[in-house]
């Protein structure tokens, strides 16, 4: 199998599209999410998806090569909240590290199913606690979580994944810049301590509103430049916004990355009832012009993207020519 | 086909915002007031925990133009880590500050590291070295790394910091080597700070450390192209201290040379630069030998700087005047002179033109218009400054004058002659407010710019306002106040124009006025638009759109602005306040039991009129002189300033000889008026002072923010000691203990009694209080005031001298801060005698480092000006020394300042923050006012 560094020099890949909009219409009740192991568990940890990679790895098995099947080269772990911190809400923080584990194996078994070539990406959500805001308006200095919880709690999830067998380790959806940092440093610190070989680091942030700052307040250019020391494989962005509102942003981006750019939109903005309703097709088309453009190397879909969204998408591009890398001077001329 | 995108090695920083070091770069300039090292307000401001004024002097330096923010806090009296971390947590908060990069500084490496888990953009620590040896070196340069910062490495090394042009070199060439090839950073990433030392000591081995830090720049530079070089500039000219008119020049002669040799930025302060080529000769010669270390055998370059500094006094620049333009054409040569300002030759040049056009007024529409457009682009486009503007002004005026008898006997002769219809913009600065400058150079801005502007002057009543803004039809109105009962006045002007059904839109502007009050109180009154206006370059932009046919945009945008402003205000600015009752007993305390109150040498009132006003100059504080006229800095680096120093200059030229003349031809009487009574207060927030005519009682308000825990409520009472403690050791006759006894006693009754409101003259009271002499503390008060400025600023106005009427204005303002600050020291020294020892220079007075303070009446520790009357019936300033109050309680003249002296060592100013309704009731009571009367004097602090 060539490299993933190899693949993206030849064309453009494509990432998969939504996990939690595939789970929501197997329409799941508690009892599914508990299976026989948590049927006893003090709260209820309906919605916590990723907890199907433990109870219900068949069904996470099953999305991921809907995924593979209608293109994707690259398949996300389904640990979005795989954390320490974030899992807290369910009082399931001692299972943040088995949860990687079993993720990053579905997605693998999904591969070895499937037959087809592709990538594991282990998903590194954004936590649901900030470290450059204050949750109280009253107070702008507080925090409700400090820069080594964050290290420790995506150090947790980084080892989880690697032993569980990914291929690249993917920080998404990043609205606050220094949750990313954290993220980048935990990820450093454990290759570092295992002195195991570095897996390729992605990095993808949300861009909130038409502004085009992230939610901590950051223009792109300065998001970017404060995550360059990650040295990633890509950097782009994805969720939020749709395709429409996010060119702009991955037009500029597209300029100043030394990196591979990837984006993954949602499938448009939420209508009045809060649901994504683009239709394939149009995704499609967006993305194709993108492709066109020059702007991208790695496209998928994000909030309310499906299968068929994924299948369009790589229809339009799998043809274009990909971005090429700028060059990186290391010299003055 | 795609073009290939090239990503260039630059150093790239970021905040909010980013900021990436091109070699077009000039020099990056690295804010250094926020270090507790380096500034003692800040550090005071940190130790008090007072982080929301810290957090200011961060704005403060992002306004004046630092690029990058140094942020230090090592200080022995600090838990570093901890004040870093809060600090940098809540500057986060503040996009205005936190939109550029932060560079963290310690010595301390737990400290660093503690800085850059709170910054979410790319820093710069600073710094790491190998003078604890390569393994710490490299151990901390990847957990610089891993935060993804650029590092300054300091020519340190296990042997000690490098000195000669060789040592830095190896040393920063070593220092790359490792982190390049052993912890893979990116060259770019690299900041070498080879150590700037002090020179011309008079020691010969460092005679070279100029010459050593250049070379070893140009030698880094060359080896490591992409590193960036960086340093602490002052302490080039550490020798020199005291005169910083060499210092000045030397960091500027120094600064030539190393950023040609490669330097990209430095901390850069106490210096103050200086433009290169504007060092007199002599002296840039003698400099450049100092640091070039030539002709410097046997210490003679540097003996011969000793020797000039000596003898240095600062001399006006002589200007040679360049009279080419006179061969121009007439239009051309008005031009030139609207541009440059020059009046010399504009009558002759003006009756030219008019004899070669056919009407006087094309001469106003034609030539003259055309050159007051290229000042309005100019400007427009900052290359002209507002001192610039005004002198345009003149010019303009003058020769409009020249024209107005022509114009006239034409319109005799030809009354259908056509009248130019411009649009007109009516100024006043409302009822009970003196100030005008700000609002006077609006009006000068704007009639440059082709306005026809009505000034009505000062304390204009609203119906005047409005009765001539329907009679001259006024297209704009603009509002000006300095003081805060002002506000409520706009806000009852802008009420009546709703009532009267006005169509102009409103514009508020003056040093209270800010865009929050404006959107809360003054914009839901008026519909037909109301905008704030930061400063006068700003009131162009807005004139000009509000006349346009995008009105309704910019109308529409400010409205959607300053209900966002309203909705914020409503929904967040909510801070926790604590209940009065609590805030009084969190008061600050003092060891009263060991503290010995001076009795001041002066008692009574003393009357200081005609004070010399020579020396009063060397008190001016000139920071304020130039914000005046839009140029913010400090000063003297203002003079230096990269966009706007030249002029800067010009202006402080013209500054000072205006002040010589003022000073010569006596322009001006300094009037003042002090005194000192014994004083006591009564644990709350009373001061009693005992004068010869009974008692009166001061009222103070105090802090209720809820603050963290040990942090006191500040009052101004706190500082004077309370009548429990009863007089010190020594000058009573009984014992501690028994002291506080009676003191137990005392404040029963004087509970009982303050509880009266209105009690002003009590016979009773200062019988318990115990012998005449034996005093429980001092207090003072002093009012000072400029006589004469008005009938200059009148003589300028009438011959059309915009520029010398504001001038005097501005040096009128600043006279009378100087005369309260000399009397201060003069009181501390002398008049109460308190710290008879003190020496400060005048920088040291501004930074506010002596001991004791001046609130005024009005101002943030004080902010309710009603006590004003008391100060001035006990100093009777009025009948002393001719000021008067207005209903809104301005002090008038103008230039006039008055204030509490507490001497207290450990007093401190402080902003009084909001307070809550049962502090104002109590505040009501005290004072015997209604709810209603206390409630409109204390709206701006009332939550």
């Amino acid at each position: 199998m060539k490299t993933i560094q190899d693949c993206l020099k030849e064309r453009i890949l494509v990432i998969d599209g939504a996990m939690g909009t595939m789970i929501q219409r197997h329409k799941l009740t508690e009892a599914d999410y508990r299976g026989e192991r948590f049927k006893d568990w003090p709260c209820d940890v309906k919605g916590n998806n990723d907890l199907l990679n433990l109870t219900r790895p068949d069904i996470i098995i099953g999305i991921h090569k809907q995924y593979l099947d209608a293109g994707a080269d690259i398949i996300e772990t389904n640990t979005f909240s795989s954390t320490v911190i974030a899992m807290a809400d369910y009082e399931m923080q001692s299972l943040a590290y088995e949860l990687n584990v079993a993720a990053a194996r579905c997605a693998r078994e999904a591969i070895r199913q499937s037959g087809k070539e592709a990538w594991v990406a282990g998903a590194i959500g954004p936590l649901n606690k900030t470290l450059s805001l204050s949750p109280d308006v009253n107070n702008p200095g507080f925090r409700a979580v400090t820069f080594d919880e964050v290290v420790n709690a995506y150090y947790e999830q980084v080892k989880g994944l690697v032993d569980g067998g990914v291929d690249l380790l993917l920080i998404e959806t990043i609205f606050d810049t220094l949750n990313a940092k954290g993220a980048i440093f935990a990820i450093k610190k454990y290759f570092r301590d295992t002195k195991k070989p570095s897996l390729p680091v992605m990095i993808s942030g949300t861009i909130t509103d038409a502004s085009g700052r992230t939610l901590s307040g950051q223009t792109l250019e300065a998001f970017y430049t404060s995550v360059m020391h990650a040295k990633p494989l890509s950097v782009g962005l994805n969720c939020a916004l749709g395709a429409k509102e996010m060119r702009p942003h991955i037009e500029e981006l597209s300029q100043i990355a030394g990196c591979y750019v990837s984006a993954y939109p949602n499938a448009g903005l939420p209508n009045a009832m809060g649901e994504y309703d683009e239709h394939p097709e149009d995704t499609g088309h967006y993305l194709e012009e993108w492709a066109k453009e020059g702007f991208v190397n790695i496209v998928g879909g994000c909030c309310g993207t499906t299968p068929d969204h994924i299948k369009h998408i790589a229809e339009h591009v799998k043809q274009i020519t990909p971005r090429a890398l700028p060059v990186v001077e290391t010299a003055l001329v | 086909m795609q073009e290939t995108t090239v990503i260039r090695p630059y150093l790239r920083l970021a905040g909010l915002e980013p900021l990436v070091v091109r070699p077009e770069t000039n020099f990056v300039n690295v804010g250094e007031r926020t270090n507790v090292t380096g500034s003692k307000k800040f550090a005071r401001l940190v130790r008090d925990n007072q982080y929301e004024e810290a957090l200011s002097v961060a704005r403060q330096q992002v306004e004046n133009g630092a690029q990058v923010l140094d942020v230090n806090m090592d200080d022995a009296l600090l838990d570093g880590v901890k004040a870093m971390t809060t600090f940098l947590n809540l500057l986060q908060s503040e996009p205005d500050i936190a939109k550029i990069p932060v560079m963290i500084d310690s010595s301390k490496f737990e400290i660093i590291e503690a800085g850059l888990k709170c910054v979410q953009g790319k820093c710069i620590v600073n710094s790491i070295s190998m003078k604890e040896g390569e393994a710490k070196f490299i151990e901390q340069a990847i957990i610089c790394q891993s935060y993804g910062a650029a590092v300054i490495v300091m020519a340190f090394d296990e042997k000690g910091q490098a000195d000669t042009r060789e040592r830095k070199i190896e040393i920063c060439s070593r220092a790359y080597k490792i982190l390049t090839e052993q912890v893979g950073y990116d060259p770019q990433d690299i900041i070498f700070d080879p150590n700037i030392f002090a020179i011309a000591t008079g020691m010969e081995e460092h005679n070279n450390y100029g010459v050593d830090f250049i070379e070893a720049t140009r030698e880094i530079k060359r080896r490591m192209p992409l590193t960036k070089v960086s340093g602490g500039v002052s302490n080039l000219s550490f020798s020199f201290r005291g005169n910083d008119h060499v210092r000045e020049a030397m960091h500027s002669v120094f600064l030539f040379h190393a950023i040609k040799a490669g330097m990209d930025m430095g901390i850069v302060n106490a210096g103050q630069l200086v433009v290169y080529d504007e060092i007199e000769p002599q002296l840039r010669q003698l400099c450049e030998d100092v640091i070039l270390n030539r002709n410097n055998d046997n210490n003679e370059a540097t003996e011969k700087l000793i020797a000039f500094a000596e003898t240095v006094k600062a001399k006006g620049k002589v200007e040679v005047k360049d009279e080419a333009w006179r061969n121009t054409s007439v239009e051309e040569r008005l031009k030139h002179a609207l541009v440059n300002g020059i009046t010399d030759y504009i009558d002759i040049d003006t009756e030219e033109t008019r004899l070669k056009y056919p009407k006087p007024l094309d001469v106003i529409e034609g030539p003259l218009m055309a050159g007051m457009n290229v000042v309005g682009d100019l400007f427009g486009a900052g290359k002209m400054f507002l001192p610039q503007v005004v002198k345009s002004a003149r010019v303009m005026k003058k020769s409009v004058a020249w024209l107005t008898p022509f114009i006239e006997e034409e319109k005799r002769n030809n009354p259908n002659a056509a009248k130019g219809n411009v649009p007109k913009v009516l100024l006043a600065t409302v009822k009970g407010d003196v100030h005008d400058i700000g609002k006077n150079i609006v009006g000068v801005v704007l009639g440059c710019n082709g306005y026809d502007i009505v000034d009505l002057g000062v304390m204009v009543p609203a119906d005047k306002i409005l009765d001539t803004a329907e009679k001259e039809k006024a297209d704009i109105i603009g509002l000006s106040g300095l003081i805060t009962p002002s506000l409520d006045e706009m806000v009852h002007v802008a009420h009546e124009m709703k009532r009267r059904n006005m169509k102009q839109p409103l514009l508020i502007g003056g040093a209270t006025t800010s865009r929050m009050h404006t959107a809360v109180k003054i914009a839901p009154q008026y519909d037909n638009g109301v905008l704030h206006i930061l400063d006068a370059s700003r009131s162009v932009t807005a004139v000009s759109t509000l006349l346009s046919k995008e009105k309704e945009i910019l109308l529409q945008k400010t409205r959607d602005e300053y209900d966002a402003l309203r909705y914020q205000f409503l929904h967040k600015n909510k801070k926790d306040l604590i209940p009065y009752t609590e805030a009084v007993i969190t008061k600050e305390y003092f060891d009263w039991k060991n503290y010995k109150p001076v009795q001041p040498a002066v008692s009574g009132v003393k009357v200081l009129k005609g004070y010399d006003l020579g020396t009063l100059a060397k008190y001016i504080d000139w920071g304020p002189f130039f914000i005046a006229w839009e140029m913010p800095g400090h000063f003297p680096e203002v003079l230096s300033d990269k966009i706007f120093g030249v002029e800067a200059n010009r202006l402080f030229a013209d500054a000072q000889k205006l002040l010589k003349q003022i000073i010569d031809e006596k322009w001006f009487s300094a009037d003042g008026v002090i005194g000192f009574w014994p004083a006591s207060s009564n644990n709350a927030d009373t001061i009693t002072l005992r004068t010869d005519n009974g008692e009166v009682k001061l009222e103070m308000l105090r802090q209720q923010l809820k603050k963290a825990v040990g942090q006191p409520c500040f009052s101004l009472a706190d500082f004077v000691k309370p009548q429990q403690y009863g007089p010190s050791p020594g000058t009573g006759p009984k014992n501690e203990e028994a002291l506080f006894q009676t003191g137990q006693t005392l404040e029963k009754n004087l509970a009982a009694l303050t509880g009266q409101p209105g009690l002003k003259d009590s016979s009773e009271l200062s019988s318990p209080s115990g012998e005449q002499g034996a005093a429980i503390d001092y207090m003072g008060a002093f009012a000072v005031t400029i006589h004469g400025a008005k009938k200059h600023i009148d003589r300028f106005a009438a011959d059309h001298d915009e520029y010398n009427k504001i001038l005097v204005q501005i040096l009128a303002d600043r006279m009378v801060e100087a005369f309260a600050e000399c009397l201060h020291q003069q009181t501390r020294k002398e008049f109460w005698g308190y710290d008879k020892a003190e020496q400060l220079s005048n920088a040291q007075l501004i930074r506010e480092e002596y001991k004791g303070i001046r609130p005024a009446p009005g101002y943030p520790a004080c902010p309710d000006h009603t006590e004003k009357i008391k100060l001035f019936e006990l100093l009777n300033v009025t009948e002393n020394i001719g000021i008067t109050l207005t209903e809104s309680l301005a002090m008038n003249p103008p230039a006039s300042v008055c204030g509490w002296y507490i001497g207290h060592p450990q007093s401190h100013y402080f902003g009084l923050g909001k307070i809550s309704r049962d502090q104002l009731e109590d505040y009501a009571k005290r004072k015997g006012m209604s709810m209603e009367e206390a409630e409109r004097w204390m709206r701006p602090v009332l939550e």
